[in-house]
């Protein structure tokens, strides 16, 4: 019987997004960042190109999370306080391809911080390290809205990710992403009509369409993340077919949902069945990460070294058997 | 090509005879359309109808069973997606016990690997089978080593053993447990003998796709239905898009010799990259998993990744309806009410917890349905809810006389007061994340 590999040619494009921006881009980092630009489903080299590699950011903060486990205290817990020390230390430890500023601590129940002090944050990692920056915020519209007009204005030329706008607020921060040249990310509850029509609200006011990246929310394991998992299999199926509206980049946050969830914390004495929570700890973020991977993540904001290092490291792999010349040659 | 429910019907017998275990012939030809049945169940079948039939009456992928008793199917898929329908069997998980680690570890890792299961969302999360590895040369060390499997597991068995008596003995202990045979080298006719005389599946290897499709097609043409398919690739990349192009060959392209579950084995490492792989392999079609050794914690996270891809996107999980304990309530404690899903429930009780407040959360059965579809569908309304309350007895457990529902039904609180005398009801808020802002604000007890 002789076989044929079956493949697919799909007529649709992931647009490639770049972020950060060099001193010849206008900006200060030491190199910039590239996503999407992929013709096929996620390592399908086989059928496709995939000219951009996943990449992993990890998280810093204004202000620590209150819950924040033991199991990542392990590696921060000097310098939790320190955003700075913290993005060094991911970058030159731990791999981080970018940095993730949250700005938790302006919320007004969380601290509220004023939009000066973000700034200061904003400004102090961007001196700590040459990365590209995301720039996480909340949902508390109003100050929000203040906090990024003023982080998008103090990092004006930088290209940051600023991250995120949603369906009931989004034209503030567009405009200030616009006026400031940054790159920018489009939020939607697990819905695939509603990430569409987001993009389709923000293609009305002109955002350009190579600055915008797709967050459709992340469930952690045993949290939701089969239904994260299906809508990114069905936005990036219907990109590639060819809706333009649905053809972005996508990011996901495995870092700050699993960080979340009690399995980063129990202890195995409490949760014997559960096993040792260091390990689970990783195990966690890592089984989050890898599956989400696989449905189509092209940007991962992380928390735990040894998940960001092992993430990697499997990303690496797969995308160096595509330079190897496997692109359309397996092994038949 | 594939035969619709109606075409196939006109070859059935039409006598609704019941003998297939389905009530009519119409829905059993509906269900061999769906490829959720096959015509070999009809004793009645015409010769025509097999022949007509033929290929387009098997399903795209064979479900294999291994073990005794109820045993393990997997296999059985008919989507590439699982937002397209559903992943039906959910992958095997096993342990690889080399011969050579000894008798004493050996017995120390199946009693752990017989300990470890967990409960979640009303499911028991175990594993489901022993990937038995001679490796040692000494014949009686794996004989020993099958019988310490069987003695203190139903869990299934493979076995991977280079010298054919040594399998052939092995095979002899086991002939209730229908095992299957790993396959280190290209299939024989010795081995093709050995799978007839003791009815076991097939794990057939290979290093290319034609190579795979020569066997499997070679161990077909030998009367061998039940095969499970191996193609590693160099590294994970190469292996997901193997299984990916063997699946599609299946599914779309109806090409029989690798319409059969996926084997995976990973190899041994801090854990780390092993749980990476499964977990992309687990989404991408592996039917069965081998660990290379006893982790808890990789266990528990790979049982919980099974559960979510494996669960019907249709039919959401559901929690028991009662009252759920958040943190160290007292009856003083404050009330909050949801419903059922899944999903609903782990978000509000993960958010109830981050508030730091200690607090009882009453879920009400709406047959798994989230707050919005639950109150549209009728099913979580001030009757209802009133109900439940009543019939749970809450007003013996608790102090408290206000409770709290989901800001997105603030609609039903007024008619919910009336159904509940003596109860406040507060409207709290529609985003689970905004609970920890809602209790500092809000004076709930």
């Amino acid at each position: 019987m002789t076989f044929e590999i079956p493949k697919e040619n799909n007529p649709g494009k992931i647009v490639a997004v770049t972020i950060g921006a060099t001193a010849a881009q206008g900006g200060t980092r030491s190199r910039s960042v590239t996503i999407g630009g992929s013709t096929a489903l996620p390592f399908h080299f086989f059928e496709g190109l995939h000219p951009h590699p996943p990449v992993v950011a990890m998280e810093v903060f204004d202000k620590a999370p209150a819950k924040y486990p033991d199991s990542l205290r392990e590696y921060y817990q000097d310098v939790l306080d320190r955003p700075g020390d913290m993005a060094r230390r991911c970058v030159a430890d731990f791999g981080a391809e970018l940095i993730s500023v949250r700005l938790e601590g302006t919320h007004p129940e969380k601290g509220n911080r004023s939009a000066e002090e973000a700034v200061g944050v904003v400004k102090a990692v961007l001196a700590a390290v040459d990365v590209p920056l995301v720039i996480t915020g909340h949902s508390h519209f109003e100050k929000n809205n203040e906090v990024m007009k003023k982080v998008c204005e103090a990092a004006a030329g930088e290209n940051c990710l600023i991250n995120y706008v949603e369906t009931n607020n989004y034209k503030t921060i567009a405009a200030a992403c616009l006026a400031y040249h940054h790159t920018l990310v489009a939020q939607t509850p697990i819905d695939v009509n509603m990430a569409k029509q987001l993009n389709i609200l923000l293609a009305d006011l002109n955002f350009p369409s190579d600055r915008l990246v797709m967050d459709p929310l992340t469930g952690a394991l045993g949290y939701g993340l089969e239904y994260s998992y299906s809508i990114m299999e069905r936005i990036r199926n219907e990109g590639l077919a060819g809706d333009r509206m649905l053809s972005f980049p996508m990011l996901i946050t495995p870092g700050a949902e699993c960080a979340k969830v009690k399995e980063s914390r129990a202890a195995e004495k409490d949760y014997p069945q559960w096993g040792d929570e260091k390990r689970r700890g990783a195990y966690w973020e890592i089984a989050t990460a890898m599956s989400l991977l696989v449905a189509g993540a092209d940007l991962l904001i992380m928390d735990h070294p040894q998940a960001a290092k092992v993430v990697r490291k499997q990303v690496a792999r797969m995308f160096e058997a595509q330079k190897e010349g496997m692109h359309g040659a397996l092994r038949t | 090509m594939a035969l619709s429910g109606l075409d196939i019907f006109k070859l059935l017998p039409k006598t609704n005879c019941g003998d297939c275990g389905v009530p009519t012939c119409m829905a059993f030809a509906m269900k061999i359309a769906q490829k959720k049945a096959e015509l070999s169940s009809c004793p009645h079948a015409s010769q025509e109808a097999k022949a007509a039939l033929g290929a387009a009456g098997e399903p795209p992928v064979r479900l294999v069973k291994i073990g005794g008793g109820k045993g393990l199917e997997v296999g059985g898929e008919t989507v590439l997606f699982r937002h397209e329908k559903t992943f039906f069997h959910p992958p095997g998980i096993g342990l690889q016990i080399r011969t050579s680690g000894g008798e004493d570890k050996n017995l120390e890792e199946i009693r752990q690997f017989e300990d470890c299961r967990a409960d979640r969302v009303g499911e028991v999360l175990k594993a489901d089978l022993y990937f038995i590895s001679h490796d040692s040369g000494d014949k009686t060390a794996f004989l020993r080593t099958i019988s310490s499997v069987k003695a203190n597991s139903t869990k299934g068995l493979i076995l991977d053993c280079p010298q054919e008596e040594a399998l052939k003995e092995g095979l002899g202990l086991l002939v209730n447990e229908k095992p299957a045979v790993y396959l280190r080298k290209p299939l024989t006719e010795t081995d093709i003998q050995t799978a007839k005389t003791f009815g076991t599946s097939l794990v057939i290897s290979a290093s290319s796709h034609q190579d795979l499709a020569a066997q499997a097609e070679k161990a077909r043409q030998a009367g061998l239905a039940d095969l499970i398919l191996n193609l590693p690739g160099e590294g994970l990349g190469e292996t997901l898009q193997n299984n990916t192009i063997l699946r599609r060959s299946a599914l779309k392209k109806s090409f029989k010799p690798f319409g059969f579950p996926l084997f995976a084995r990973l190899g041994d490492d801090d854990g780390n990259e092993s749980l990476a792989a499964a977990a992309a392999l687990l989404c991408k079609y592996a039917s069965i998993i081998i660990l290379p050794r006893f982790d808890r914690a990789l266990l528990y996270t790979l049982f919980t990744l099974r559960q979510n891809i494996y669960t019907d996107p249709q039919k959401p999980i559901q929690v028991d309806p009662k009252i759920y304990a958040i943190g160290d309530p007292t009856p003083a404690s404050p009330v909050f009410v949801t419903t059922n899903f899944s999903l609903t429930y782990f978000i509000v009780s993960g958010e109830i917890e981050n508030s730091g407040t200690s607090a009882h959360l009453v879920v009400c059965d709406t047959e798994g349905q989230s707050v919005l579809t639950a109150w549209a569908g009728g099913k979580f309304v001030p009757e209802k809810i009133a109900k439940f309350i009543k019939d749970i007895k809450l007003e013996e457990k608790v102090k408290t006389r206000k409770i709290v529902i989901p800001g997105f039904v603030a609609q039903i609180s007024g008619e919910l007061e009336e159904k509940l005398p003596g109860w406040e009801v507060i409207v709290g808020c529609q985003e689970a994340a905004d609970i920890p802002t809602f209790v500092k604000n809000v004076n709930l007890i």
